[in-house]
């Protein structure tokens, strides 16, 4: 099994990183060899087996839906990690062009 | 006696840092109590020992000698007044920079969080604070918990202390060096694949992997929601259950915890049933290691347990299971460092948001980091989701069954925490599937999600061996007790 440049390149977009060609080789042959090992799932025969996504069993944990205010300090602290800020406001650049 | 005599007992103590060494929990509550040494110098001590022998180590990243003097006094005022104080009151701790403590750092050894700073505790934190434990700082790891030996880190590894030459393990490499090098009386650690338990073996120290639900991961950065768990690396098998007691517990910030407080311990170690899977002592394992495990077995039969081969025939695919979840759920969990909110951003370089996201990611993230995010976005992507990942949650269930099966004729199950002893740096870094291969013996635990501890038995080629123990979802107590009876052993 061995990804070609073309999936790297949509793996890459998909992900949201920009790689330089040195790295999309080393990460192509690192992902072939890897998907290569993960192969042998496919050995196993899982008909009719239900999957596991929650190991403990629980389902639909549910809590009422209300605002809780943060306080003051916590407010400045989340605000104080903002690259770009205006105001108390998160400043980006167009979502639509 | 003698004023001139009793000054000169007065500086011979004051220099004797004897009684400050290798404290245990119980240790450090009693030397408080009892008036031995004030909370101020227990944590001073600490403090100095991180600034003198850490540079050897590398296993803290941050320091917070403020808040944690600041915490001492308080505790000290305590005392003085004559009030009782809790067993974790005023014990210094170190905790992993994947966790939030209000108002310090929290890098989880990336450079995209170079910078960042935790907004609000995590709440294992609002606990500790609570029971009065006392903060040194944070300690060093892989890259979002993302590695075994602590070399993905951006802020370079941390040494094993029982040989500088060596790994400690990963991903919560510093928290295992920092109790091996006595930097702290225990440290909090989170494990989603082995993380504590792999590097508490390498440095010879106790790691506690509680059942998936136990422990709150609110505000511990997620990597494998449906893995992810914190625990302690501690000094003995007392200590981890001390720090479960105080960290366990529902909370509704983190939907999937179960309430367990209500736990007893029912096992004693003259009558239970010890299974040993014919699948953990096969190739690839040393045979030193081996070894110890096997005299540890005999140990506690000796000690009255029975001891049984038992299969887990799954074993193999739990690896196979656990390479294609865990990085399918990193890829969705880390897609939240975006250089748009928090952490590394290249805004001034780029010429639109595209390109702020691909740029501030791509420089961000280490290899470690951005191999798992493309493999888990490649396992996820169209045409591929049901032969990978439905595949993967379908022998997850085979895994998870394996273990229910076990635990019918079983009460316990023993089996190496690693195939080998800590490697030496450099060693297996560069070769993923290798370093992946070696999470064998503990990522099946996280894969159906039950709890798993990991004790020091011996040594093999002169580093440390750790024996794991494993038993059945929830009864943490019962995997406490056997390894508490095991250490007297």
């Amino acid at each position: 099994m061995h990804l070609a440049l073309e999936e790297i390149n949509h793996l890459a977009e998909l992900s949201r990183m920009e790689l330089s060609d040195k790295e999309k080789k080393m990460f192509g042959e690192q992902l072939s060899s890897i998907l290569e090992y993960l192969k042998k799932l496919q050995a196993v025969d899982t008909a009719d087996v239900e999957p596991t996504a929650q190991v403990t069993g629980l389902k639909n944990v549910w809590r009422e839906d209300e605002i809780k205010n943060c306080d003051d300090e916590t407010r400045k602290r989340l605000l104080a990690n903002l690259p770009e800020r205006e105001g108390d406001l998160m400043k980006t650049k167009a979502v639509f062009s | 006696m003698g004023i001139a005599h009793f000054g000169e007992i007065l500086r011979f103590a004051q220099n004797d840092d004897s009684m400050y060494r290798n404290l245990t929990i119980n240790q450090a509550h009693e030397g408080l109590v009892k008036k031995k040494f004030s909370c101020e110098k227990l944590t001073q001590y600490y403090l100095d020992k991180i600034k003198k022998e850490d540079k050897k180590i590398n296993a803290v990243i941050t320091v917070t000698a403020d808040l944690a003097l600041e915490q001492a006094k308080f505790v000290d005022r305590k005392i003085a007044l004559g009030e009782e104080i809790g067993l974790l009151e005023g014990v210094p701790c170190l905790v992993k920079d994947n966790i939030l403590l209000a108002g310090v750092p929290a890098t989880a050894g990336s450079k995209i969080l170079e910078n960042y700073v935790a907004a609000y505790d995590a709440t294992v934190i609002k606990k500790l604070k609570e029971a009065g434990a006392v903060f040194l700082g944070k300690t060093n790891m892989d890259e979002f918990a993302m590695g075994s030996t602590t070399e993905t880190s951006f802020f370079g590894p941390s040494k094993n202390p029982r040989d500088f030459k060596r790994v400690p393990g990963g991903s919560s490499g510093g928290s295992a060096a920092a109790v091996a090098a006595d930097f702290c009386v225990f440290a909090l650690g989170s494990d989603t694949g082995g993380s504590i338990r792999q590097p508490a073996s390498f440095c010879g120290v106790t790691g506690l992997k509680p059942t998936y639900g136990a422990v709150s991961r609110y505000g511990l950065m997620a990597m494998a929601s449906s893995l992810d768990k914190i625990g302690s690396i501690t000094k003995c098998a007392e200590d981890a259950e001390i720090v479960f007691e105080a960290i366990c517990g529902r909370d509704e910030r983190d939907s999937t915890t179960a309430d367990c407080r209500m736990q007893i311990a029912e096992c004693r170690l003259q009558n239970c049933r010890i299974g040993l899977p014919k699948e953990c002592f096969g190739e690839g394992l040393d045979s030193e290691v081996r070894a110890r495990i096997r005299e540890a077995a005999e140990k506690l039969s000796k000690a009255g347990a029975k001891i049984k081969e038992i299969s887990l025939p799954h074993t193999d695919y739990a690896l196979a299971v656990y390479y294609v979840l865990m990085p399918a759920e990193v890829s969705a969990n880390l897609a939240r460092y975006d250089g748009e909110r928090y952490g590394y951003s290249v805004r001034d370089r780029a010429a639109n948001l595209f390109e702020i996201y691909a740029k501030s990611r791509g420089e961000g993230f280490g290899n470690e980091v951005r191999r798992r995010i493309m493999l888990g976005t490649y396992v996820l992507s169209h045409g591929y989701y049901d032969a990978y990942y439905k595949k993967a949650m379908q022998v997850r269930t085979f895994v998870k069954r394996d273990f229910e099966k076990a635990f019918l004729d079983v009460d316990f199950i023993l089996t190496p925490t690693a195939p080998t002893t800590a490697w030496k740096l450099g060693e297996i870094i560069d070769d993923p599937i290798a370093m992946y291969l070696s999470d064998i013996y503990t990522v099946s635990a996280n894969v159906a999600g039950i709890p798993w501890l990991s004790v020091p038995c011996g040594e093999a080629h002169g580093l440390p061996v750790g024996l794991q123990i494993l038993g059945w979802p929830f009864q943490e107590k019962n995997i406490l007790n056997l390894a508490k009876e095991f250490e007297k052993l």
